[in-house]
């Protein structure tokens, strides 16, 4: 039996290439400040601080959880440290919810970041160990060759690429948080730009990024002392596979398919595409929309590029995805997938500013990791799940 | 069987750490040879400074300067010193509560054998001649001596670089050693599992699904198909190969599971997903129990695969 538990508040930082002029502390507290006070919470109410960050080999800082304990305000109190790849903000969430649902503690804070401009991620994701062939070229070089086979699994036309980058980056530009800001972007100006791993381009590709984002996260009876908007957690879910076995399905993970009809059925939910109205998807790399609004069950397999052909995941749209301008836009790689579950949170809160959409009643956050292998994922309402 | 492989692997990187707004004011003291604690809310003095207190977690902006002079409280002794510590001499780690400070920093302290160190010890900072701000800039403690000179002022230190060099012993699992020593051979050997009959190349030791060790070899010829690929065009530090370069998903005849290698022999944009390609070997003389022994593959003269025959490995 789970008990109910809801986002009292979030917060994030102005996310950017570099920001020198914070240590990886106060880099943190700047989220944790403004989740805070969005959430009503003073320290004193704070039970216990669940802490998210991708390979320590990015910072160069081993369980950096430790020296961040006064930063972070867990001095005297529970303190864990979540690690699955990319997808650790969505785990981090998932189990600071955990600890409100299970009754264990009345109020969490949940912290991710990276700071990126510490250290060189290509670099660190390109490791080569004795025995094995030096092949290793980063995140893109490791996801492209998925994207042409889903490219030529689905016949999706070469364009849909480009389409996504233009509409996350035009969200993003609503968004006072994104790094980059583009309202000018063009089909034509992102088919221009250099392509990198082919057939990534440039500008389907997100950027590296300093930042931190923070959650609080509260039981019934914080939630309903609030006077402000709570984002209600209405089901979540993760799920594990391989990196590499014999019929792993690099581009329609199982995985990630069981994850979702896990949420999918706890939420109550049984049409996706009707019922949800925002979400906010790990997409680092443009093609990933499509891929994962199939993987999720939005579209059945090998037409998820439609929507998006169709204008159906702008805001306005059937499903607005992204509406925060996602990955795309801002990629603190510890932090990205915390980033998605709060800004499905604030979608429900109704506190999404110039990227609101409009009467966002139910949301989803995720955020997958490594290679394809972890899967976090979670629901969040504007109203309790009855 | 016979034993797995090892070989050494090394990584490093010179990280680059921005300091904020009290680390900052700390590593510029330390260039002017002086050292500089926080205020906590309670009143007690850290050195070295903190950012956050830990009782309020309130940050903290009330920067005092404490001595350089202070008590050994606790230490330990450090006969064989590794490369990068602070001294390439036996010496001793200690917490030192530096006068006006009320909680203890640990450095390294210069005495020589562990007869010369106790509990209690006064101790003095040793400056490094070279002012680069950072904490290296104390080269260690030692019996104190003449009172400090003081520092020349210097400009706000804003960053740090902190080079993090990674040493390991990498091992082979059995299974993945009998393919390398095959390679050394000529031979390239995959392994199937006993319970799901899938042939892996290389052997990982035990099959991922099933979790068993493989063991039964199963010889292969080296012609394969591509499954996907990507053209690298972005370069990055550490890469091994000149960008252009296709990299390819490939399965091997006779293997269940895609592998990684590098395509060549014909223009990047003419490979294609199912191209049939065949392994080219180094030079004998160049073999090592290495993947590296076949340098690439090559288009193969032979009909593209059909989709439906690697669909199931995309």
């Amino acid at each position: 039996m789970k008990l109910q538990a809801a986002v009292l508040g979030t917060g994030q930082t102005h996310h950017t290439t570099r920001r020198t002029d914070v240590s990886i502390a106060g880099l943190c507290r700047e989220a944790i400040d403004r989740a805070m006070a969005d959430a009503e919470t003073s320290w004193d109410q704070i039970d216990a601080v669940v802490l998210g960050k991708a390979p320590d080999l990015f910072e160069g800082v081993m369980m950096p959880e430790l020296f961040l304990a006064d930063a972070i305000g867990a001095t005297g109190k529970p303190l864990l440290r979540v690690h699955t790849a990319g997808s650790v903000g969505g785990a981090t969430g998932i189990v600071a919810s955990s600890l409100v649902r299970s009754g264990v503690h009345k109020r969490v804070l949940a912290i991710a970041f990276e700071k990126q401009s510490e250290s060189n991620a290509m670099w660190a994701l390109s490791i080569n160990p004795p025995f094995t062939m030096p092949l290793g070229a980063g995140a893109g070089g490791y996801f492209a060759p998925h994207m042409r086979a889903y490219i030529r699994r689905s016949g999706a036309p070469q364009h849909i690429g480009a389409m996504v980058a233009v509409k996350d980056r035009r969200n993003g530009s609503r968004n006072p948080f994104a790094h980059l800001r583009q309202p000018d972007i063009t089909m034509e100006s992102v088919q221009a730009s250099p392509m990198l791993w082919d057939p990534i381009r440039m500008d389907e590709t997100c950027p590296s990024s300093d930042g931190a984002c923070a959650m609080v996260i509260g039981d019934v009876a914080a939630a309903k002392a609030s006077s402000r908007p709570v984002a209600w957690i209405h089901a979540t879910a993760m799920r594990t596979e391989a990196t590499f076995f014999a019929g792993k399905d690099h581009v329609n993970p199982q995985a990630g398919r069981d994850a979702a009809a896990a949420l999918w059925k706890d939420a109550g939910i049984t049409d996706p595409l009707k019922e949800i109205d925002a979400a906010e998807i790990y997409v680092p790399f443009s093609w990933f929309e499509p891929m994962w609004l199939e993987n999720l069950g939005f579209a059945p397999d090998g037409t998820g590029w439609k929507l998006t052909e169709a204008g159906d995941t702008e805001i306005g749209g059937r499903l607005p995805v992204n509406p925060s301008g996602g990955v795309m836009c801002s990629n603190p790689i510890g932090a990205s997938g915390l980033l998605r579950f709060a800004e499905a949170a604030m979608q429900v809160m109704g506190r999404a500013g110039d990227h609101q959409v409009p009467d966002a009643r139910k949301a989803l956050g995720h955020a997958y990791g490594g290679g394809s292998q972890f899967f976090s994922m979670w629901v969040v309402g504007a109203a309790p799940l009855a | 069987m016979g034993m797995p492989l090892q070989a050494p692997m090394e990584i490093s990187f010179d990280y680059t750490r921005s300091l904020g707004p009290v680390l900052g004011p700390f590593m510029t003291a330390l260039a002017e040879r002086r050292i500089l604690g926080s205020r906590g809310s309670d009143g007690r003095v850290h050195a070295p400074a903190i950012e956050y207190d830990p009782v309020t977690f309130e940050p903290l902006t009330e920067l005092v300067e404490v001595a350089s002079t202070g008590t050994v409280l606790s230490w330990s002794w450090m006969p064989d010193p590794f490369d990068g510590q602070p001294l390439d001499r036996p010496f001793a780690w200690a917490l030192i509560l530096l006068d006006g400070a009320d909680t203890p920093m640990l450095h390294a302290v210069d005495a020589g054998s562990p007869e010369n160190i106790s509990t209690g010890m006064r101790v003095q900072a040793r400056w490094a001649a070279a002012r680069t701000g950072s904490i290296r800039d104390i080269e260690c403690f030692a019996e104190p001596g003449e009172p400090d000179e003081p520092g020349e002022r210097v400009e706000p230190v804003t960053m740090v670089t902190t080079p993090i060099r990674l040493r390991y012993q990498h091992s082979a699992s059995p299974q993945e050693s009998a393919y390398l020593r095959a390679l050394a051979e000529g031979r390239l050997v995959a392994q199937r599992c006993p319970a799901c009959t899938k042939v892996y190349l290389p052997p990982r030791g035990a099959c991922p699904t099933c979790g068993v060790p493989t063991e039964e070899e199963v010889e292969l010829t080296g012609t394969a198909t591509v499954t996907t690929f990507c053209i690298v065009n972005v370069p990055f530090p550490g890469q091994r190969t000149k960008p252009p370069y296709v990299y390819a998903s490939i399965v091997v005849d006779g293997t269940d599971i895609p592998m990684l290698h590098l395509i060549l022999g014909c223009p990047a944009d003419e490979v294609r997903m199912g191209m049939r390609v065949e392994a080219v070997w180094k030079p004998q003389e160049q073999w090592g129990m290495s993947p590296e022994n076949i340098d690439h593959f090559r288009p193969a003269d032979e009909p593209d695969a059909p989709f439906e025959s690697y669909a199931h490995h995309l």
